[in-house]
């Protein structure tokens, strides 16, 4: 691992990027990690394009700055990609995770990103398990896949330490089986 | 040993206000102070502390209902920001005056306009000459500590001033970090209860507070104040020797870092200064001698004790994240006022950086240093980070 | 005047002592002075209600005073002015039902009580 394990999300409010970056950062927490995660704010309104940040790493995080070349960038709304240059800085090594269907060249094209872009159906699997659009969660479980970077067994102690007083044990349950599906169904 | 949570800058503080448990906590709402009276109020509703708290109408108001608690002898808290400051200001003013030791949490933001939300100091910088102790923050770990450290201080009877303890807007106030919160028994031990000899609600010994005092008086009263507030550095390193017997940190008027062999010193404030560190460390990681110095008591201002840590440094480049139109940056007055009794002065370059929240980067910094170091200064003008054009 | 303190001296905050109007004897701003005339007065306290300085002292009397008309009032009953309070703003004269208030110029009051 790298001196820095730098994730950027990007998404639109209201989706979660925020709290999908905190979330990661707490799990990683969890392992004895040092961490920061901190969103970027615009204007506070529902739909508007929203950067979160996570960095994890073995020392002490002294910098304030923000993410410029991330290991990780997560799109959270795939609309998102036709006004905000969510691939820049990440280098052609780096990993791309985007809530979609399918994955494609024209996909590529659109994030103008030449590496190798994940998709996961995070709107659907979000749907169909909790009846409502909350991408972050299942674009969680893609990014332990194929990062590794924390245990999926922290993010679901976070995610139930997190939701339990606030949603109830049933509901709980419901995230932590779209983190897991979200896990077994990241495609390339 | 304390518990180490993952909480934001704006928690941090309000885990220092639950062990502090003050009696009256008055605040109105303002980003990005919010999510501290936010996670306050929780505690207070869900009864983990004894706190009345007083949701009013206007930072006005919540400045003076704070004062007027802080008098009647409760331990009085609030916490604002920008623009709340601003409106809070009159009664800003009379506190300190009034000799009452109210603590509030500034997270520091812009003043409109243009209308911005987001971090620099424009709003503590603004009142600086009102008598306040201001105690700065570098991350959230600090805030926490500061707190505890800031209500002793101010309470303590050879002082009786109020302190206002300050963290980045967002960049510290809503970055989640770990945070070692100490034992509550341990921190309410050291906190204590505020004594009560001076209370207003004393019906054995009536009196009155904050009359008129007319040019025959007011003098007198203002130097008195001065005096007061020239026994906050002893105060301070007891009250900090104190703390640390419980944290095991030093709380230092200020740090400095790498700069004991350090060719050029940079001299920043708060939450850049973590990101100063990591350009300190590239740069020496080139050969060069480059060190930080970040001030956390800032009123008083340690003048000799600064002047003593940067006499053998040729140059160092003061970094302000507010302007004062039409005169010297803040903390660069500061700091050529602190040198200037030396008689090998370092040189010294003033740069403006991060108005309205604008990035301070690794890089710039790192660039900050090299022009440093190749002595094209002029220290007769400000330079700006980060600006187009 | 007493000494003025240093700024060394002075109290913590500006905090004073309270209750402190009863030692600020403002008796010496007055230029007419209520004289009152005990024989003419019936005490239905309409002058203690209206003095805006709390100046004229009511007491219970059991045993009652004589007043109009060689009358005895108990109760409730008033007593001369307090002089060390009264600003001589004659209300209590204008507002006195039966007349037995009126206001004399200072030095005029003060040679007659001379004379008493």
């Amino acid at each position: 691992m790298k001196e820095v394990y730098e994730v950027r999300m990007h998404g639109r409010a209201g989706q979660g990027a925020k709290s999908g970056s905190q979330l990661l950062a707490e799990a990683a927490f969890r392992e004895g990690k040092y961490i920061q995660s901190f969103p970027e704010y615009g204007s506070e309104r529902r739909g508007a394009p929203t950067v979160s940040y996570t960095k994890i790493a073995d020392q002490v995080l002294r910098s304030h700055e923000p993410i410029v070349n991330p290991d990780v960038v997560m799109v959270l709304d795939f609309g998102i990609m036709r006004s905000i240059p969510v691939a820049a800085g990440l280098p052609d090594t780096g990993i791309l995770i985007v809530n979609t269907k399918v994955c494609s060249a024209e996909i590529k094209k659109l994030a103008q990103f030449n590496g190798t872009l994940y998709g996961v159906d995070a709107t659907g699997i979000s749907l169909e398990l909790l009846g409502m659009d909350t991408p972050n969660v299942p674009m969680l479980g893609a990014l332990v896949k194929l990062t590794g970077i924390v245990k999926m067994e922290s993010l679901e102690a976070v995610l139930r330490e997190h939701f339990l007083p606030k949603i109830g044990e049933e509901k709980v349950q419901k995230n932590i089986s779209m983190l897991r599906k979200g896990y077994q169904e990241v495609f390339k | 040993m304390g518990v180490r949570k993952a909480i934001t800058g704006a928690e941090a503080a309000a885990e220092a206000m639950r062990q502090i448990n003050p009696d009256v906590v008055v605040a109105y709402p303002i980003t990005p102070q919010t999510p501290i009276v936010e996670q306050f109020a929780k505690y207070v509703a869900d009864g983990i502390v004894d706190t009345e708290m007083v949701p009013v109408e206007s930072e006005h108001s919540a400045m003076s209902a704070t004062v007027g608690a802080e008098a009647a002898g409760a331990r009085a808290m609030s916490a604002t920001s920008s623009q709340g400051l601003a409106l809070m200001w009159e009664i800003v003013a009379a506190t300190p005056g009034l000799r009452l030791p109210v603590v509030i949490s500034l997270v520091n933001r812009a003043l409109s306009a243009p209308i911005n939300i987001h971090c620099d100091h424009s709003d503590v910088m603004g009142v600086t000459t009102l008598g306040w102790i201001q105690i700065f923050s570098e991350n959230a770990q600090e805030v926490y500590e500061n707190l505890l450290l800031a209500i002793r201080v101010a309470e303590d009877t050879r002082v009786q001033l109020p302190a206002m303890v300050n963290q980045d807007g967002f960049i510290t106030s809503h970055a989640v970090e770990p945070v070692e919160i100490f034992d509550d028994a341990l921190v309410r031990k050291f906190v204590g209860v505020r004594s009560l000899n001076r209370a207003l609600l004393d019906v054995e010994h009536p009196k009155s507070v904050g009359p008129l005092v007319l040019p025959d008086y007011y003098f007198e009263f203002k130097r008195a104040q001065e005096q007061a507030m020239s026994k906050v550095f002893e105060v301070y390193r007891e009250v900090g020797t104190e703390l640390s017997a419980i944290t095991g940190k030093q709380y230092p008027f200020f740090e400095t870092y790498r700069t004991d062999d350090a060719e050029a010193v940079v001299v920043v404030l708060n939450s850049a200064a973590g990101t100063a560190k990591v350009a300190v460390d590239a740069v020496r990681a080139q050969g060069k001698k480059v060190g930080m110095l970040k001030p956390i008591l800032f009123r008083p201002f340690p003048y000799s004790e600064v002047r003593d840590a940067l006499r053998h440094v040729p140059v160092v480049g003061i970094l302000d994240r507010s302007m004062d139109f039409g005169a010297y940056a803040p903390v660069y007055s500061e700091f050529r006022n602190a040198l200037w009794e030396l008689d090998k002065k370092p040189a010294t370059q003033s740069y403006i950086y991060g108005l309205g929240g604008r990035d301070i980067m690794t890089t710039e910094i790192e660039a900050v240093f090299e022009e440093l170091l190749s002595g094209n200064l002029d220290p007769e003008h400000q330079r700006y980070i980060g600006l187009r054009g | 005047m007493s000494e003025r303190k240093t700024w060394q001296e002075v109290e913590l905050g500006v905090e004073l002592p309270a209750a402190t109007s009863l030692g600020y004897k403002t008796g010496g701003w007055r230029v007419l002075r209520p004289v009152w005339n005990a024989s003419e007065c019936i005490h239905c306290m309409i002058c203690v209600g209206y003095c805006p300085d709390m100046a004229i002292p009511v007491v219970k009397s059991e045993e009652g005073v004589t007043g109009k008309g060689g009358r005895v009032f108990k109760g409730a009953v008033r007593l001369e002015t307090n002089l060390n309070y009264c600003k001589g703003c004659g209300i209590c004269a204008h507002e006195c039902p039966s007349k037995c208030l009126s206001m004399v110029r200072e030095e005029e009051a003060e040679q007659a009580s001379c004379k008493l």
